[in-house]
């Protein structure tokens, strides 16, 4: 794959969910939340193309509205996670060793923490919900994004314009807002995109658990746990919010590489 | 080496420190909780005694670790029962499941990634490629939910679920009721891996020994047995290292799936009834397993690897 392609079917899919969600804020073919009982169940059909549920309520409208919460889940974990884990990246990269050393091995630690484990361990703290969920999965990401932006804080302070900034009178404040952020934002972009796509597959994998977005809000993941057991009666209802979460991560994750690929020009000609 | 021990026992206890901290400073009082209606000031009193529940945080925290390093993780004050033998008894479950689902990843990942790299740019080895990010993006539940369709609810090859009564004192039938749950853990793993074993495995092509293995008459694959496994398993060992606590997680998730009573049936159990001394137990041993393998694993790449071995 050439990397204008896998830029472009990323950013695709990821417009895609994004059109989902803005489109279900004007329109959805029904009610997401209207109950049916006599429609319960109902494979694919002209009236409900998805199908509908257990409880009669349309599949393709819950899936429109649903992206609401994945996407949601994704940015605000992203954002949490980006200022949580460039601060603290920055910081310790900047700050004198009796403070990295420590700062260095929390890094570490908060790696090594199963993310979901972490979010089972607040969602049992503070109850199921979204905002537990994306306060857990950002905090569990700021770790590896702290640990990006220490390492490439560190290349960027060795360089000579750095020195030079220094040597003519600049604050340490002034050298990260001009020299530094400027000199990480495309490893930046690139590590927001892949922590949306462990968000968002984290956010769907606690709903599938019951311990992420709580009901009557669609969502994702929760529905594929609600559909599965109706498996012998329509193998079919599961696929499509599997689909959805696939094509989502899919997304994020393909908009990452391709962003690393057209940002890095080191990484353009030995293709790996 | 002694470094990365005194890192192993750091962590250890700091990150319990931490799962006990964020569940003991939960609003609420966990005698009241158990006594409901019940909860006169003298039960009150004798209960919280006779978990230790009056003493301070850390004295609180020191009993529990002392009794977590001898093996003892103390009672459920829920439910009164051992949770050291609760979860020795989920964990012939879970880790048998773990240990299957790390060697199919394995097999999938290795043969499947060289592959890929040797018909680099040729149309199956795009395919591979795509494949492998495609697995990266599926979450593992619908990968559960898809084998269970075709292998449970189409063809009835293995049972959808469940685990035998009897344990693995019914071995084939504890068996066939973990393949599918293994080969849902396998393929996410497995997905992941790959794509390391490609670059890996591209990294050897391009080395001069391999071009000199080729030019005294091997064959691609003959050069890439010879030289091209070992040095491609490293990188392969070492993030499966890396995703251990994933790999937990995903047997977590699987248990689910397959309705199978392992150690994260239990802990999801333990979350929804609230029972936060048996969580306590279940968080702190399994992060403490966590980092035991990654440190294993260290010295396993060592033996792989000797040139890794000043670094650790």
């Amino acid at each position: 794959m050439t990397r204008n392609r896998t830029l472009m079917i990323g950013a695709s899919c990821v417009i895609f969910s994004v059109f989902l969600a803005v489109l279900s804020l004007i329109w959805t073919p029904y009610d997401p939340l209207e109950m049916n009982p006599e429609l319960s169940l109902t494979g694919p059909s002209s009236m409900h193309w998805f199908g509908t549920d257990e409880n009669g309520r349309d599949i393709l409208s819950s899936i429109i509205v649903g992206s609401r919460a994945t996407l949601m889940t994704g940015i605000l974990a992203v954002i949490i996670c980006m200022v949580i884990g460039v601060s603290v990246g920055i910081a310790t990269s900047v700050a004198p060793k009796w403070v990295e050393m420590p700062a260095i091995f929390g890094i570490d630690i908060v790696l090594a923490l199963p993310t979901v484990l972490f979010a089972i361990v607040l969602a049992s703290v503070y109850g199921p919900s979204t905002l537990t969920a994306v306060f857990a999965i950002g905090i569990a990401l700021s770790a590896s994004v702290a640990q990006v932006t220490r390492r490439e804080v560190v290349v960027v302070l060795m360089a000579d314009y750095v020195m030079a900034a220094r040597a003519s009178g600049c604050g340490t404040w002034r050298i990260i807002r001009k020299h530094i952020l400027p000199n990480i934002r495309a490893s930046l972009l690139v590590q927001a995109s892949g922590a949306c796509a462990i968000a968002i597959l984290a956010e769907s994998t606690l709903s599938y658990l019951g311990l992420g977005t709580t009901p009557p809000a669609p969502s994702w993941g929760r529905m594929m746990a609600s559909l599965q057991p109706y498996l012998l009666i329509n193998p079919i209802f599961p696929l499509w919010p599997g689909l959805a979460i696939v094509i989502t991560v899919l997304g994020f994750n393909l908009l990452g590489d391709g962003l690393r690929e057209s940002l890095d020009p080191t990484l353009r000609q030995s293709e790996k | 080496m002694l470094r990365r021990l005194a890192l192993l026992v750091m962590s250890l206890v700091v990150s319990s420190a931490l799962v006990f901290l964020l569940l003991r400073l939960l609003p609420g009082d966990i005698a009241q909780a158990k006594l409901g209606i019940y909860g006169t000031p003298e039960a009150l009193e004798q209960l919280r005694a006779e978990y230790n529940l009056d003493k301070s945080l850390p004295v609180q925290y020191l009993n529990w670790l002392s009794g977590a390093v001898r093996g003892d993780l103390g009672l459920s004050v829920l439910t009164g029962v051992d949770i050291t033998h609760e979860l020795v008894a989920k964990s012939t479950l879970t880790l048998p499941l773990i240990g299957f689902a790390s060697f199919f990843a394995i097999i999938i990942a290795v043969p499947l990634g060289m592959l890929a790299a040797l018909r680099f740019r040729k149309w199956d080895g795009v395919a591979t490629s795509v494949v492998s990010q495609l697995g990266i993006a599926v979450p593992t539940f619908w990968v559960g939910v898809i084998l269970i369709t075709i292998f449970a609810v189409r063809n009835q090859v293995f049972p959808s679920g469940g685990f035998p009564y009897e344990g693995w004192a019914n071995f084939p039938a504890a068996i066939s009721s973990l393949i599918l749950p293994a080969s849902t853990l396998a393929l996410a793993q497995g997905a992941v891996l790959m794509r390391f074993a490609r670059s890996a495995t591209i990294d050897v092509i391009q080395q001069d020994y391999f071009r000199t293995a080729r030019a005294t008459g091997l064959s691609r694959l003959q050069a890439l047995r010879v030289h091209g496994v070992r040095n491609a398993m490293v990188p392969v060992v070492s993030v499966l290292g890396m995703q251990i606590s994933t790999l937990i997680v995903g047997a977590i998730i699987v248990e689910s799936v397959f309705a199978l009573p392992g150690v994260g049936q239990m802990l999801l159990q333990d979350v929804n009834v609230r029972d936060y001394t048996k969580v306590q137990g279940t968080v702190a041993v399994t992060t403490a397993f966590v980092f035991v393998i990654s440190f294993v694993i260290d010295l396993v790449l060592g033996i792989l690897n000797p040139r890794t071995r000043q670094k650790i």
